[in-house]
C-alpha cells in the first residue's frame, strides 16, 4: 500500500480586491488537479520552475494550506483538511524540511531547544531524556552535541540545515517533506547534505518527498521524478528513465538547461531554449498548460487538457517525444539519442 | 564531516565562545560612550529619587517644610543656592533640592510606571491583531487609530475632571495614550514575523497558538519593544510635567517637575534658580533616557549604524575620516 496519495489536489488562492467590501477578483491556480503517489521507503523528486506550485503542494500536504478540492490520503486514512486537533498526530508521521536555512531556524533560540520542540510540543519524554535525544540527534547528523547551547547564527548554511534534519528527524516521522532543502546551499554542501539524507533514509526507512528546482540534484537522490509545470504534473517517471528519455517537451527543455561540468560536452549538445516567460497562475493557458511555448504544439493542445497517461511512464502531452516521434531539435535524431548518453549532470561526480 | 570531527582539539570550544544576540548587543553598547554616560546619569537619578527620603531625612529638610526664618528673605522672596539650601528656596521657604529630588521620584514613577502598562497591553494588543489577522486585526487596528488621533490634552482634561487629579489619572492617562503606538510596532513586527520559515516549521510541527506567539514570536519582539519603550520613559516624563504644569496631573504640596515649574514661572526675575534646577533636571532626565534609547537600538539593530553615526557627526568625521583614508590607500 502507498504511504501517501495525493489524488486530484487542487489549491487555488483567492485574490481579493477592497478593503472593507472585500471581492474575490481572480484565482491563483497554485496547484491544479495534481495526483501522486508514495510507496514507503521511496524518494519522490518533484521538480519545476519557481512558482510551478511544488511548495505550496508540500505545504498542502503537510496540512499547512486547506486544499480548495482533491484528497490527500497517509497511510490509508484521509488528511485532507483535518482540524488542528485531528492533524496532530500525524504530524508526527509527517515532518517538513525548509529551504531557507537561515530563516527556518528561530534566531532567538537556542540550537538544542529548537531540535526539541517536535519532542516538546508532542510531549515527548522527560526534560532529561529529551536532551540526551537531541544531543544523540545532533551526532548522527554530524553536529557536535557539545554545541547544543548555540544560536543558529553561529553555524553555517550546511549546519543549520544539518539542524533542520536533527528537528524533522525528532519524532521519527514516517514521511518526510524536503522542500528544497539544498538549494540554498553550496554545491560541496548540496552533496554532503544529499548524502546524510540518503544515509538516514537507509537507517529509519525514511520516504522523502524531494522538491528541487534543479534535475541534477534530484537525479541523485529520487527513485522516481516528477515534473511539474503551472500548478500541474507534466511528466512521471523512474529517475533514469525520465533523464534518458523524457517524453514531455518540457522536461526536455529542462534537462537541456542542466550545467555540464564538460565543456566539450556542452558544445556538443543541442540546447532547447524555450521562448517566452512562464505564464501568469492567475490566468493560466487553455487545454496544455505549456502549449504556448511548446515547439510541438498544435490546434488539439490549446483546446484539450492532456491527461497524464502512461504504465510506468506517465506523460501529460498530446505528442509525447518517443522513438517515433523524436525532438525537434536541430541535430538528427540518431546523434540526439547517444549526446544525451553523455550527459552528465554537475552533481554527477559526487554520486 | 565538520572541523572538530576531524580534529577535535582544532577549534576549542573556550576560544570561540558563543554569544547570544543579547551578549552582542551588550559588547556593542559597551563602546559607545555617549549611551554609557546617559546610562549612568539614569542610574544616578534613579539613585537619588530612591534616597530622597533619606537625603532629606539628613539634611534635616523635609519636602513640605517651611523655612520661613532661614528660607525667606525680608522682601518675601526665595533664597538664592548656598550651603542650607543647595538649588535655594521657593516661595513658601522649602528647600527647592529637597523638593526637585522628590519630584524625581515622582516622575520617574510615573515614566516607568505608565510605560509598563502601555507596553504590556501594547505588546498583547499588538501580537494579537497582527497573529490573527482578518476581523480581530480590523476592530483592533481601528482601535489603535481611535486612541492614537485623540487630541491628548482634552481627553486628559476629561478624564481629570472626572475622576480629579491624581497619581493614579495621571500614570492612567499617560499609559492610555502610549499602548497604541507600542500596539501598532509590534502588530507590524508581528505580522512579518508570523511570515518567517521558522514560524511555519513551528506550525508543521502542530504547536499551539500561544505556544507559536510566546515561544516563537515574542522573544523576536523584544528588542523593537525595549527600544520603543526607552524612548517612550522620557516621553511619559514629560507628558506628566505638562499635566502638572496645567493643574492636571500631580497637585501640590506633593512635588514634581510639572508642578515646580509651574509655580517657579511667577518668580523667573527674581530668583532664576527656582525655574533652572526643575527644568534642568526635565531636560537632564530626558536627555540621559533618549540618549540611552538611541544606544539601545544601535546596539539591538546594527542596522541602524550609518544613522548613528550622522547624528552623531563629530564621532563620524573623526573616525569616518581614518576610514575613508584607509579605503583609498585600498583602492590605490
Amino acid at each position: 500500500m502507498n504511504l501517501l496519495e495525493v489524488d486530484d489536489l487542487v489549491k487555488h488562492f483567492p485574490i481579493h480586491e477592497g478593503a472593507v467590501l472585500r471581492r474575490t477578483v481572480g484565482q491563483v491556480h497554485a496547484v491544479d488537479g495534481v495526483s501522486l503517489a508514495l510507496a514507503p521507503g521511496e524518494t519522490l523528486g518533484l521538480v519545476g520552475e519557481t512558482g510551478c506550485g511544488k511548495s505550496t503542494l508540500a505545504r498542502c500536504i503537510a496540512g499547512l494550506h486547506p486544499v480548495t478540492s482533491g484528497k490527500v490520503t497517509f497511510d490509508g486514512q484521509d488528511i485532507t483538511n483535518l482540524s488542528r486537533s485531528a492533524m496532530r498526530p500525524f504530524r508526527r508521521d509527517i515532518q517538513v524540511m525548509f529551504q531557507d536555512p537561515y530563516g527556518s531556524l528561530n534566531p532567538r533560540r537556542r540550537v538544542g531547544s529548537i531540535i526539541a520542540d517536535p519532542l516538546v510540543i508532542h510531549g515527548v519524554g522527560t526534560s532529561k531524556e529529551r536532551r540526551r535525544t537531541v544531543s544523540e540527534l545532533m551526532e548522527r547528523v554530524g553536529l557536535n552535541p557539545e554545541h547544543y547551547n548555540r544560536f543558529p547564527a553561529e553555524f553555517s548554511g550546511g549546519q543549520r540545515q544539518r539542524i533542520g534534519v536533527a528537528r524533522a528527524l525528532a519524532l521519527r516521522p514516517r514521511l518526510i517533506i524536503c522542500d528544497e532543502p539544498v538549494s540554498a546551499l553550496d554545491v560541496s554542501i548540496q552533496a554532503q547534505i544529499l548524502n546524510l539524507l540518503k544515509d538516514l533514509q537507509d537507517d529509519f526507512g525514511l520516504t522523502y518527498l524531494f522538491i528541487a528546482h534543479d534535475l541534477s540534484v534530484v537525479r541523485h537522490v529520487s527513485d522516481r521524478i516528477a515534473v511539474m509545470y503551472l500548478g500541474r504534473v507534466a511528466e512521471l517517471a523512474e529517475a533514469d528513465e525520465l533523464y534518458e528519455h523524457p517524453r514531455h517537451p518540457y522536461s526536455d527543455a529542462l534537462l537541456s538547461a542542466t550545467a555540464v561540468a564538460d565543456p566539450d560536452v556542452a558544445d556538443r549538445r543541442e540546447r532547447v531554449i524555450l521562448t517566452g516567460d512562464v505564464p501568469s497562475p492567475i490566468d493560466p493557458p487553455s487545454g496544455c498548460r505549456f502549449h504556448p511555448r511548446c515547439p510541438r504544439a498544435k490546434e488539439i493542445c490549446s483546446a484539450e487538457r492532456p491527461a497524464l497517461e502512461g504504465a510506468a511512464h506517465l506523460t501529460a502531452c498530446h505528442f509525447p517525444i518517443g522513438p517515433d516521434s523524436p525532438a525537434t531539435r536541430n541535430a538528427p535524431p540518431a546523434a540526439d539519442g547517444s549526446d544525451r548518453d553523455d550527459d552528465q549532470p554537475v552533481d554527477g561526480g559526487t554520486r | 564531516m565538520t572541523l572538530t570531527e576531524i580534529r577535535p582539539d582544532a577549534v576549542p570550544d573556550n576560544v570561540i565562545a558563543g554569544r547570544s544576540p543579547w551578549a552582542l548587543a551588550w559588547a556593542r553598547i559597551r563602546t559607545d560612550k555617549v549611551a554609557l554616560a546617559s546610562a549612568v546619569i539614569v542610574v544616578v537619578l534613579l539613585l537619588l529619587a530612591a534616597a530622597a527620603p533619606l537625603i532629606a531625612q539628613w539634611s534635616g529638610h523635609g519636602p513640605d517644610d517651611q523655612f520661613r526664618d532661614i528660607g525667606i528673605t525680608e522682601q518675601g522672596l526665595p533664597v538664592a543656592p548656598n550651603g542650607t539650601f543647595w538649588f535655594g528656596t521657593d516661595r513658601l521657604g522649602r528647600d527647592l533640592f529637597i523638593r526637585v529630588l522628590y519630584g524625581a521620584r515622582v516622575s520617574l514613577v510615573v515614566g516607568v510606571v505608565s510605560t509598563g502598562f502601555a507596553a504590556l497591553l501594547g505588546v498583547a494588543v499588538g501580537l494579537l491583531a497582527g497573529f490573527y489577522g482578518g476581523v480581530i486585526d480590523t476592530l483592533l487596528s481601528r482601535l489603535m487609530d481611535v486612541v492614537l488621533s485623540f487630541p491628548y490634552l482634552i481627553f486628559a482634561i476629561a478624564i481629570v475632571s472626572i475622576a480629579g487629579p491624581s497619581l493614579t489619572a495621571t500614570i492612567g492617562v499617560i499609559a492610555f495614550y502610549s499602548w497604541a503606538a507600542i500596539a501598532r510596532i509590534v502588530r507590524g513586527q508581528t505580522l512579518s514575523i508570523n511570515q518567517r520559515e521558522y514560524v511555519e516549521a513551528a506550525r508543521s510541527l502542530g504547536a499551539s497558538d500561544a505556544r507559536i506567539m510566546f515561544v516563537d514570536i515574542l522573544p523576536n519582539l523584544l528588542a523593537p519593544v525595549i527600544v520603543l519603550v526607552t524612548l517612550l520613559v522620557p516621553a511619559a516624563i514629560v507628558f506628566e510635567s505638562t499635566l502638572s504644569y496645567l493643574g492636571l496631573g500631580i497637585v501640590p504640596p506633593t512635588p514634581s517637575w510639572g508642578n515646580l515649574l509651574s509655580e517657579a514661572q511667577g518668580f523667573y526675575r527674581v530668583a532664576w534658580w527656582y525655574l533652572t534646577f526643575p527644568a534642568g533636571s526635565l531636560l537632564l532626565a530626558t536627555l540621559a533616557f533618549n540618549l540611552l534609547g538611541d544606544g539601545v537600538r544601535d546596539a539591538i539593530d546594527p542596522r541602524t549604524e550609518r544613522l548613528f553615526n550622522r547624528r552623531r557627526g563629530i564621532l563620524r568625521r573623526r573616525t569616518g575620516g581614518k576610514r575613508a583614508s584607509r579605503v583609498k590607500s585600498m583602492e590605490g
